[in-house]
């Protein structure tokens, strides 16, 4: 047990030392603690979006199956839909309509989709982003420009609720009537099919008879949206972490110096302790206390303020960055998640580097002579 | 029981600064008896003791402490060698700042990995034997001269070393105090401890606690 | 390449390591042909101020390689649905021929840097240093594999690409095809389950044996060793069916998901402490008759017999455990 009596009085005496040198040390964790809360806001970050389009995409169904004419998407007829259906396994076949509106007043992409249980025609439901585009004069009514040239002014019967802001805002769920007219869809035919199987192990076979059934048409398996979800998620994230291991590198030298550039009554005092009994471990180990420390300090302090920038401020810093791939995105709040195996990454990252860079300045104070104390 | 056989000790060996600190010295020391290293500054009486206390190898000859040679041990061991038999005081004291005067006694004795508690308890008896205790947990740089003194007297104590090494103890003390330190050593002394001080204060190698002077000049015995 | 937070980290601190190791076996190289403790010369005071530096640095690698270890098998297995095909580590292994050799590495190499520490441990006892050779010569030997690991690893990673179509666990742990894989599992059951029984019995009476009679280092640390690889065997051939309870599935990465409890964890660790410490015994043989070292060489010895005999039983009593209260009952 002298063991850990001996680990009890080093550490006791490094939180000592540590605290006699408030300035120095609290600049380091000032900096190590920005640097992990850059990193960790990133990766909480990047999770959440992951998180949060797998969870849309959680009650989409299974399969969508698109028709593709010269390489593009086109419209299906809903005979397809019928072939579809006799295939073995298949349980049901839906088809679907939605569209891309451009609003030229604002410059904006509007999403438009016709919901089933919907409602009368003449009559939408807008995203909470859409509303605020709008102009306050119209008196509840949305000006939707047809094919043919004429308007159609909706009535808004009311706004989307804001729990999944991420996919509505730019939303506007319209009648099969008015999205028809608007579009000019031919009777019979919508925009693609969805479909549901009974056994999903089943789902490439079907996908695979799809395709030999109706060879004009592709199908897209929700799994293979979220790998690309996963994967493109990941190249953002981990090119903003790529810039961030410049700060990375900074801090290192950072604490590199810190570490060797240690004052006259920093060495004496090592000095001292050599001279008195303690040895070359006993100070190395003092050192590894001592970036423990500072490491967890910084590394906790870092992952809390990261989680309330990520999940409490609506993640100010980065909205622009890392989404953005629409002029109408609001403010949205990610729900709070943290992934134990994200941490330890984080924590690797971090700590692997400024431990190794104190390394050898630690061990060059270490190595201090005992005898320095008495030469003066 | 202090053997030196021969000893040299010469720093930046083969440069242009090249400086030879102790030039040959053979040396027997007997346990029990207060001995002063007198000599002017530079004569290597500071590296002599520091050789002697294990702080640092000689580059070359021998050195036999109880009979076992302590020369050609690594610095691991020649360190725990250190701390078991000797204690030191050191001419500008080195405390460590910031610390209180109890903290500075036990810091010695944190490698060995003695319980907190027991180490504490001993601490603050060996601060009320010189008088400290109602000081113990004061921090060192609000102390006197006399009582930095005698802190560093106790925290020499602190792991019950046989023999106390101390290097112009009195350089930062007025006459009082610095017959009150040979009183202690003196005691010290009584109770079987060595002692081996070095200095130019005629206070001490003038003082009738002394069993031994050993004159020192150019890294040389000049009168035993 | 996939920029992934482990990825980078594992990849960063695998650098960093090396770079650090280059400069210890630079310095090792140095002890072994300057070491003189009867020296008091400066050359040989550096000396011994580099061996304070090699030692922590050679820990701090340990440590890094029983994490790293566990962050990638992890990391592979987070990776897997970027891959068609892979569905846990095994398929991202498999992604590229690095994916293997790393994982082989990263475990040799713990054994590695461990059994340096436990010499180093033991020569920092003696007042003579008198393995100092042996464990410089030794750690020549490792910095060159820990260098190649690295090199490894990052060549994996840079051959991951998410729109590679790997085989996984299913495909790779099946019977029905040719490979070293599937050639382990089709290992028949019942002599390996006597060869794993009968080895463990044996090391614990050779461990016992050795503990109080100081005889047979050697047997014990190779019949420990023998018994771990029959023990790896099993694992794959017929202990995972049971933690799986699925009479086809062998997967040995699974078992690290939070499906199975964690389980392979403790399985990893008692298996790889078991095993360091078991050539850590072999390995101090020698030391006994060096004479600063008789009488510490044999306590280590006693200390490491009894933890690797510790983390083999563990490892039988949690895979006995699994197959006991497993809800597959096998016939055969």
């Amino acid at each position: 047990m002298t063991w850990i009596e001996k680990q009890r009085n080093i550490l006791d005496y490094t939180l000592s030392s540590l605290f006699r040198r408030k300035g120095k040390n609290l600049a380091l964790i000032g900096v190590y603690t920005c640097i992990v809360f850059f990193l960790a806001s990133v990766m909480f970050f990047t999770y959440a979006l992951k998180r949060e389009a797998a969870l849309i995409l959680k009650d989409a169904p299974e399969m969508m199956v698109q028709r593709l004419l010269a390489g593009r998407h086109d419209l299906i007829p809903l005979d397809y839909g019928e072939m579809i259906q006799k295939i073995r396994g298949v349980e049901s076949v839906k088809g679907r309509l939605w569209g891309y509106y451009f609003d030229p007043t604002n410059g904006a992409n509007y999403t438009l989709m016709v919901n089933e249980k919907h409602f009368d025609s003449g009559s939408v439901i807008i995203g909470k982003g859409i509303e605020k585009n709008l102009p306050g004069d119209q008196f509840g009514t949305l000006p939707l420009k047809a094919q043919d040239g004429s308007y159609l002014f909706l009535k808004i019967k009311s706004t989307l609720s804001s729990d999944s802001e991420l996919v509505s805002s730019d939303l506007i769920l319209i009648s099969e009537t008015d999205f028809k007219k608007i579009f000019a869809i031919p009777e019979g035919y919508v925009t693609d099919l969805t479909v549901r199987v009974r056994n999903p192990k089943e789902l490439t076979t079907i996908a695979t008879k799809i395709t030999q059934l109706l060879p004009d048409t592709r199908p897209i398996l929700r799994d293979e949206i979220l790998r690309t979800y996963d994967a493109s998620f990941n190249w953002r994230g981990g090119l903003l972490l790529i810039i961030l291991l410049g700060s990375i590198l900074a801090f290192v030298i950072l604490a590199w110096e810190k570490a060797s550039g240690l004052s006259m009554e920093e060495k004496r005092e090592i000095g001292i302790l050599k001279a008195i009994g303690w040895e070359t471990s006993d100070i190395l180990l003092m050192k590894f206390w001592e970036g423990t420390v500072v490491s967890l300090s910084s590394f906790l302090l870092g992952v809390i303020l990261a989680y309330l920038h990520i999940f409490f401020s609506s993640s100010v810093m980065f909205e622009p960055v890392l989404k953005g791939w629409a002029v109408l995105y609001p403010k949205f709040r990610l729900t709070p998640f943290i992934d134990f195996y994200q941490v330890v990454a984080l924590l690797f990252l971090t700590v692997v580097p400024y431990t190794i860079a104190t390394l050898i300045p630690s061990w060059r104070t270490a190595t201090i002579d005992p005898d320095m104390v008495m030469r003066g | 029981m202090i053997q030196l056989q021969n000893i040299k000790k010469v720093f930046h060996m083969g440069k242009p600064n090249e400086f030879v600190a102790i030039d040959g010295i053979d040396l027997s020391i007997s346990s029990h008896q207060i001995t002063v290293f007198k000599g002017p500054s530079g004569s290597g009486k500071t590296t002599l003791l520091s050789l002697i206390g294990s702080m640092a190898r000689p580059t070359a000859g021998r050195i036999f402490l109880f009979d076992r040679e302590i020369t050609s041990l690594p610095e691991r061991f020649l360190t725990e060698v250190r701390r078991k038999t000797f204690g030191f005081i050191f001419q500008q004291f080195n405390l460590i700042k910031g610390l209180t005067a109890i903290e500075n006694v036990m810091t010695p004795a944190y490698p060995s990995g003695e319980k907190r508690g027991s180490l504490a308890k001993r601490a603050y008896e060996l601060l009320n034997l010189f008088g400290m205790a109602q000081k113990a947990s004061v921090r060192v740089d609000w102390l006197s001269g006399g009582e930095t003194q005698r802190v560093t007297i106790a925290r020499a104590l602190i792991n019950h070393p046989s023999i106390i090494i101390a290097d112009e103890p009195t350089a930062h003390l007025d006459t009082k105090l610095s017959i009150e330190f040979m009183d202690i050593m003196g005691k010290l002394n009584q109770e079987g401890k060595t002692i081996l001080i070095a200095s130019h204060d005629p206070m001490i190698h003038e003082s009738p606690l002394v069993h031994r002077v050993i004159e020192m000049r150019d890294g040389k015995i000049i009168r035993n | 390449m996939i920029l992934h937070p482990a990825i980078l980290a594992l990849s960063i601190g695998s650098i960093l390591i090396s770079l650090m190791l280059i400069l210890s076996a630079y310095f090792g190289l140095l002890i072994l042909k300057k070491w003189d403790l009867k020296s008091g010369s400066e050359v040989q005071l550096s000396l011994e101020r580099k061996t304070y530096l090699i030692s922590t640095v050679m820990a701090y690698a340990f440590s890094f390689q029983v994490l790293s270890f566990f962050l990638f098998i992890y990391t592979a297995d987070h990776l897997s649905p970027l891959f068609s095909g892979a569905m846990c580590a095994a398929g991202t292994l498999n992604v590229n021929r690095w994916g293997y050799p790393t994982f082989l590495l990263k475990m040799i190499n713990f054994l590695f840097a461990g059994l340096w520490l436990i010499i180093n441990y033991t020569d920092n006892r003696a007042y003579d240093y008198p393995l100092i050779k042996w464990k410089y010569g030794l750690l020549l030997f490792a910095v060159p594999l820990i260098l190649a690991e690295t090199i490894i690893q990052t060549s994996y990673f840079l051959g991951l690409h998410p729109d590679i179509i790997t085989s996984c666990c299913g495909a790779l742990f099946t019977p029905e095809k040719q490979g070293i894989t599937s050639s382990l599992i089709a290992l028949p059951r019942l002599p390996l389950e006597v060869l794993l029984y009968l080895g463990a019995g044996l090391s614990i009476g050779e461990g016992v044996v050795f503990y109080w009679k100081g005889k047979g280092g050697w047997l014990f640390t190779f019949t420990n060793g023998a018994t771990l690889i029959v023990a790896a065997l099993a694992l794959i051939s017929f202990i995972c069916l049971y933690i799986y309870e699925l009479p086809t599935h062998h997967c040995p990465f699974c078992i690290l998901q939070s499906e199975y409890r964690y389980i392979g964890y403790p399985i990893y660790m008692t298996f790889l402490g078991s095993g360091v410490s078991g050539i850590g015994v072999g390995a101090l043989m020698k030391a006994r008759s060096i004479e600063s070292l008789k009488e510490i060489a044999p306590r280590i010895q006693k200390r490491l017999v009894i933890f690797s005999l510790l983390c083999l039983t563990i490892f039988l009593i949690i895979s006995g455990y699994q197959m006991a209260f497993s809800n597959l009952k096998m016939v055969f």
